[in-house]
């Protein structure tokens, strides 16, 4: 199921249209993207958590070359998946 | 953020109650953990994706009392987050 499907099926369900459906789909979407990038915690109960983890730089080497590379510093969202929807997937 | 958080953002953005936007945002989730529940990947794009993966049963390991286990087959759900997000969170 792709973003375009997700609207659909959520208009036809909530009975509003299309076009609310898809302003309230990006906003979702769009509020939850802000707020990792702003280093949030995310919790949505019954589906899962999203937290941002911070890597540091390092000094690594190209294997196959040996030469020695700076690698910068990071940061990645990681997902949790709630224990609702975790039993309800392996069910 | 929260759920209640979440809520809020698209009253805000949509001009429904509270209440009309909250019934809408649950909505959105209980299609989302349907959809996973039956298996079937959820592609947002911009965001990420929500995709189930099968795992075999497997030998392991009681870390505890070094016993051997049998990891049983089950159903795990992974996020893979979009290039966008990253690069988002790392501006």
């Amino acid at each position: 199921m792709n973003k375009a499907e997700l609207v659909l099926r959520v208009a036809e369900r909530a009975n509003v249209t299309q076009k609310v459906a898809k302003v309230i789909v990006d906003t979702i979407f769009e509020g939850m993207r802000d707020s990792l990038a702003k280093g949030e915690r995310i919790e949505i109960r019954g589906f899962g958590s999203f937290v941002v983890k911070n890597y540091e730089g390092y000094r690594g080497r190209n294997p196959k070359t040996g030469a020695l590379v700076d690698v910068s510093g990071k940061r990645l969202p990681f997902f949790k998946v709630g224990k609702e929807l975790k039993e309800r997937v392996n069910s | 953020m929260t759920k209640v958080d979440i809520i809020s953002t698209v009253y805000e953005k949509v001009g429904f109650s509270k209440k009309e936007a909250m019934r809408v945002v649950e909505t959105i989730f209980d299609i989302m953990k349907e959809t996973l529940e039956r298996g079937e990947k959820i592609k947002i794009s911009g965001f990420g994706n929500f995709v189930v993966r099968k795992k075999r049963n497997r030998r392991g390991r009681n870390p505890q009392t070094g016993g051997d286990i049998e990891i049983s087959a089950r159903k795990i759900m992974t996020f893979k987050p979009s290039q966008v997000l990253k690069n988002e969170l790392n501006r």
